[in-house]
């Protein structure tokens, strides 16, 4: 049975892009910089900025990245097995963290995975062979098509994740996904930078915490974080600043403890992320005056022993319209995968062409190589 | 403006074993095992760290400490809260020694 008693408000309408309207209530830490118009929304804007900052450490001492895994041993970054095929449903999102790389926001209506292209990633998915489904945006319980395309992967007996960012299943609309992820198995995936409120609030909007509160209690009834296997409870953290992430297990032991005696909430493991200096996070370091300082402390902590785990290497990422590239992060600075010659798709993938093609990276790169390394399955090392 | 703090000295810590390499691996060595999670975490020892560098008022640890806390998972509620444990034990070892004064001068006053 729920906890969660709190009347819902509903604060906007929001078209899904199907032609319904759902009602949306987020906290927000900022708006999106496509709604404020901001030239940074342009990756080649991204790219200026990353590459000012004059960079002599490393294993090249160049500040770039392709060298720097040549000077490690990395002649060509190419992958290894596909294992995770990652999916971002869309940008639209309850919330707008000041940290966002998607720059999400409730204003990202238009850019939302229409069913025709879920049945292209049924279809890719089939063909190649990854055991897990991973499923991202904005907010992907916002698609339309969200647990049509859930159903289809758990049938298929994939491992299905959702990356969740909690305050979305206090929504009234959404309530019921903790009960409906238990019964599918789906592995929950959640975002809270910390375990108080101070800095989650900071950097998510105020009123986070005590909804994400509120939701992982709704998923702890549901059977989540009791170390039951087919119910796992994962949370996500990322530094609330201009610092690299703490070391997983460490920081994992103390969420538990800290989680559990303070409000009887229990999760099953942590995944300390790293910022990559990327989007809102990078329009936050500009304001600091800290872009350099920022990819200085990444390349100063380029970690070699990372590279083979990098999740490049392992995960597709396909973008809401079917496009196809390497990671979310190259998806969010159009960095498309290099297939030779046009766009990839998503309704094309041939992955005898994905095992031979070699991975994209640019200056953000850092980001997933520094210190114990970072990816969207945690630390590396 | 030369002053006797530089801020580019914390980096260059390790240049201390320039006159003695023996000792200064022996005091880094140490110093890394001191800061790895035991009995305490990994955390707390940064908090201890935190509020001692407030206590021996040394820049340098400032700086590293409040990185290394926010690094380890504190947040500047726990921090504030480290340093006013640093300075309530500064100020109860003044304000302690009054009784050595109190006993004083029930000695030489009527």
């Amino acid at each position: 049975m729920s906890r969660d008693t709190q009347e819902f408000i509903a604060l906007e309408l929001l078209s899904t892009g199907d032609g319904a309207l759902i009602e949306v209530e987020g906290p927000r830490a900022t708006t999106s910089m496509r709604h404020r118009r901001a030239p940074l929304t342009r990756p080649d804007e991204q790219f200026r900025i990353l590459d000012a900052a004059d960079i002599t450490s490393g294993p090249s001492g160049s500040g770039v990245f392709d060298r720097d895994l040549k000077a490690s041993g990395w002649p060509q970054l190419k992958p290894a097995t596909l294992d995770i095929f990652q999916i971002n449903l869309g940008k639209l999102c309850n919330m707008t963290c000041r940290h966002c790389h998607v720059d999400s926001g409730p204003d990202r209506v238009d850019e939302n995975m229409d069913r025709e292209t879920v049945e292209a990633c049924l279809c890719a998915i089939d063909v190649s062979g990854a055991h897990t489904v991973d499923l991202t945006g904005g907010a992907p319980e916002l698609n339309p098509h969200f647990e049509y395309l859930v159903d289809e992967c758990v049938q298929r007996g994939k491992h299905v994740m959702d990356r969740c960012n909690l305050t979305i299943l206090t929504v009234r609309r959404y309530q019921h996904l903790p009960h409906w992820f238990a019964e599918r198995g789906v592995e929950v995936i959640c975002s809270l930078p910390h375990y108080r409120k101070l800095g989650t609030d900071a950097q998510r909007g105020k009123g986070t915490y005590d909804k994400s509160l509120r939701a992982l209690r709704m998923l702890n009834d549901a059977g989540y974080g009791q170390g039951d296997p087919t119910k796992p409870l994962t949370l996500v953290t990322n530094p609330v600043g201009a610092y690299l992430a703490g070391s997983q297990a460490s920081l994992e032991a103390e969420w538990k403890a800290a989680l559990a005696t303070n409000h009887d909430v229990y999760f099953d493991r942590l995944l300390a992320l790293n910022n990559m200096p990327m989007s809102r996070y990078l329009e936050w370091l500009m304001e600091k005056g800290m872009v350099a300082q920022y990819l200085e402390k990444l390349v100063n902590a380029f970690n070699p022993a990372t590279i083979a785990g990098l999740m490049c290497r392992n995960t597709l990422s396909v973008a809401w319209d079917g496009t196809l590239y390497d990671c979310d992060f190259n998806q969010q600075l159009d960095m498309t995968m290099d297939l030779g010659g046009t766009r990839p798709h998503v309704s094309d993938f041939d992955l005898a062409a994905w095992r031979k093609h070699v991975i994209r990276t640019e200056r953000h790169c850092y980001g997933c190589t520094a210190g114990a390394g970072s990816g969207c399955g945690g630390a590396i090392t | 403006m030369e002053t006797y703090y530089k801020p580019e000295h914390l980096p260059r810590f390790g240049e201390i074993a320039e006159g003695n390499k023996e000792l200064a691996d022996a005091f880094f060595a140490y110093y890394g095992k001191v800061f790895q999670d035991g009995a305490l975490s990994a955390r707390e020892k940064a908090l201890i760290a935190l509020a001692v560098a407030h206590t021996v008022q040394c820049p340098y640890c400032i700086d590293a400490y409040t990185s290394a806390c926010l690094e380890k998972g504190s947040d500047l509620e726990q921090m504030t809260e480290a340093v006013h444990v640093a300075t309530a034990i500064r100020g109860g070892a003044s304000l302690v020694h009054g009784v050595q004064m109190l006993d004083q001068v029930k000695k030489l006053v009527m």
